[in-house]
């Protein structure tokens, strides 16, 4: 037990929690953002998967990582594009859009990587590259801390910046605005003039571009290759996350922090004498769990709500 | 007087639904056959297997006849949760599930022959049923959102699975992962000589028959229709909506279940699954496909499981990998869910149908 304890305060531990936060964090960025617009995403697995396989890709095209994560991007505008026009203008239900993009995602990235490399397992023929580490200045030469917050990505940066975009596009701008009223009563924006599917159509590319970065992360930054359902089902946990997060980008950074340290935990505890597939199971239950604790408590406050009036 | 060549709008649109989903099965194979005509350097061929390997030999149909087993189980799973509108992904946890309960059936307990397979057959039902009715508790009960909460669930489930296999059922003498190995008394006897056609494709049949009588003929189906079209509606006409919705994922859970335990026993020596087998996700095409009519459900899953034989054939004759499949699903996926697909083109059908009705009237 007292090697659990001392797994989990060592700065050690704490640096691969904020590695493993990182694609979850982009992604639960993402639902956020379609969902505070009343659309439910549940295409970011896919987009992830998709994002990852052309960001190595591209990188080995160009010989440039930055022009890989373009090409991610890219990816990642296209399939937002394909979802909004699928559930805006054709009108499939969303869900079922989201899992027609998870199903070509899982497939059509082997069938890519397949006709490129020859190889359905990974990307390793391919001389792709990585984003840079970076190492702040005078935060790097703090003790301890400065080996837990420096050295990382500069997409696991990028990240935590975008907690902060997220907030700012939301709360402070005209457009954040709307997509809040968006959210809350699409026939009363409608009737101020507010265009819904069109703010609709720029939450799903905003949220295919966080999917994106977070799918580059998994191939360009926290592992050098692509390797087939490389993103495990951070697309869906990040689902959760986001349900956790209270619809706020700071507690959705919570929320993701919680399940990157679970993911660090099942990684940590392979060690130890436990049954291995519980510890992988800890994210996966851990999340079920949060899911209640949430739906409780919403339901206690719409029940409190429901007397003062 | 009626006119021959006039119609109502009614049938107009039950015509116009066999267009769509023709239309949104030739785009689909179109882009296939463009990508693939892309990725390999004897397209032709390619195709050649693709398209026609299955029905070549015996023994490739029988993999079709094969694979139509699982898919028909996969599409009336996720048929009779749809029904209901509930989208509870479990039905892949559930389909694993199944085959895990079979299985420990299957080496743990000794009876005989047909009553050893009808009870790990059961026992997978309820496994799958465990499953699959825990997000819809989730729903009723703390309005959790059950595609959430059962997408987790596949990976628990998952999970728990390898355990028992590693912990409880494991034989070191396979040689692999695998249990021990399953008694004749459980397996399910082969059916067609020479291929793996076994006597599961039966009950396959049986529960469509099953599920379209129970979803059209009883008073259950009717609640679950109804709530799942409407349920403010099935509220004030005194439906219990909450038992309803239950209800819809206990079949879904129990028709997976019973899927999985068939597939393990009928295809299989030995369990030895170690990832999610993946028939809940295709059972999603099958029922959009069938427009969730269990009636429907044995066309689209043939119609499934021949793309992805063809597509194995072709990927061992050729250099083209069989996942393109997964692409065709998709596009198939978005384009018969988009209800305006093909809509103004309806519109125009309807609209020159009843303008030709009013010259009629007016001439007569």
């Amino acid at each position: 037990m007292n090697s659990v304890v001392a797994t989990i305060f060592s700065a050690n531990f704490l640096f691969s929690v904020i590695r493993l936060t990182t694609p979850i964090l982009l992604a639960a960025l993402a639902a956020l953002i379609t969902d505070r617009a009343g659309v439910m995403n549940i295409g970011l697995e896919g987009i992830m998967l998709c994002s990852a396989l052309t960001g190595v890709v591209g990188s080995a095209a160009t010989h440039n990582a930055f022009l890989g994560l373009m090409f991610a991007i890219l990816t990642g505008v296209v399939l937002g594009l394909i979802m909004a026009y699928s559930a805006l203008n054709l009108k499939a239900d969303i869900i079922l859009v989201g899992i027609a993009v998870n199903l070509m995602a899982s497939g059509g990235t082997i069938f890519v990587l397949y006709s490129i490399c020859g190889d359905k397992g990974n990307s390793t023929s391919l001389k792709s590259l990585t984003m840079p580490s970076v190492s702040l200045p005078l935060i790097k030469d703090i003790p301890v801390l400065g080996s837990i917050l420096s050295g990382h990505n500069l997409l696991t940066y990028l990240a935590f910046l975008c907690v902060f975009l997220i907030w700012l596009l939301l709360y402070k701008t005209p457009l954040g605005l709307r997509i809040r009223v968006v959210g809350e009563n699409p026939n009363a924006a409608e009737s101020v003039g507010i265009n819904v599917r069109k703010v609709q159509y720029i939450v799903l590319v905003i949220s295919g571009i966080l999917a994106a970065v977070g799918g580059a992360y998994m191939s360009m930054g926290y592992m050098d290759k692509f390797s087939r359902d490389m993103v495990a089902g951070r697309g869906f946990i990040a689902l959760a996350a986001e349900a956790l997060g209270t619809g706020t980008p700071a507690g959705i950074m919570g929320s993701s922090l919680i399940f990157g340290a679970a993911d660090a935990l099942a990684t940590n505890l392979q060690v130890l004498d436990i049954p291995v597939q519980f510890v992988q199971m800890i994210p996966y239950a851990l999340t079920i769990v949060g899911l209640i604790i949430y739906s409780v408590s919403r339901i206690r406050k719409e029940k409190k709500i429901g007397i003062s009036k | 007087m009626q006119n021959k060549r006039s119609y109502s709008s009614k049938t107009i649109e039950s015509r116009f639904e066999v267009l769509r989903v023709a239309t949104a099965i030739g785009i689909s194979l179109l882009v296939a056959l463009l990508l693939i005509t892309f990725a390999s350097k004897q397209p032709l061929n390619a195709l050649k297997w693709f398209l026609a390997g299955p029905i070549l030999t015996m023994r490739n149909f029988g993999n079709v006849l094969e694979l139509f087993i699982p898919l028909t189980f996969g599409g009336l799973s996720i048929a009779v949760m749809f029904q209901c509108n509930q989208f509870n992904m479990a039905a892949e946890g559930s389909f694993f599930l199944g085959g895990l309960g079979a299985g420990i059936i299957a080496v743990g307990i000794k009876m005989p022959a047909g009553i050893h397979a009808a009870a790990a057959i059961a026992v997978g039902a309820l496994f799958g049923v465990v499953l699959c009715v825990i997000p819809a508790l989730m729903k009723v009960k703390w309005k959790a959102n059950e595609v959430v909460s059962s997408l987790m669930l596949n990976y628990v489930a998952l999970f728990f699975g390898n355990y028992v296999l590693q912990y409880m059922l494991f034989d070191p003498d396979a040689g692999y992962n695998a249990s021990h190995i399953f008694p004749r008394s459980v397996r399910l006897p082969v059916i067609i000589p020479r291929t793996g056609v076994h006597a599961g494709i039966f009950l396959a049949i049986i529960m469509v028959v099953v599920t379209y009588l129970f979803l059209y003929r009883t008073k259950w189906g009717y609640a679950i229709r109804i709530t799942g079209q409407n349920q403010n509606f099935a509220k004030y006409s005194g439906i219990g909506v909450g038992s309803t919705i239950i209800l819809s994922q206990v079949a879904g859970g129990a028709l997976a279940g019973i899927g999985g335990a068939t597939q393990v026993l009928g295809m299989y020596t030995r369990f030895s699954w170690t990832t999610l087998p993946g028939y809940g996700w295709d059972g999603i095409l099958i029922s959009i496909l069938a427009n969730n009519n269990p009636k429907f459900i044995p066309l689209a899953a043939f119609f499934l499981a021949y793309l992805r034989v063809g597509a194995d054939i072709m990927s061992r004759r050729s250099d083209v990998a069989p996942e393109v499949v997964s692409i065709i699903q998709a596009i198939i996926v978005v384009l018969i869910a988009g209800k305006m697909f093909l809509d103004t083109y309806k519109h125009k059908m309807i609209v020159k149908n009843s303008q030709e009705q009013v010259k009629e009237g007016s001439l007569t």
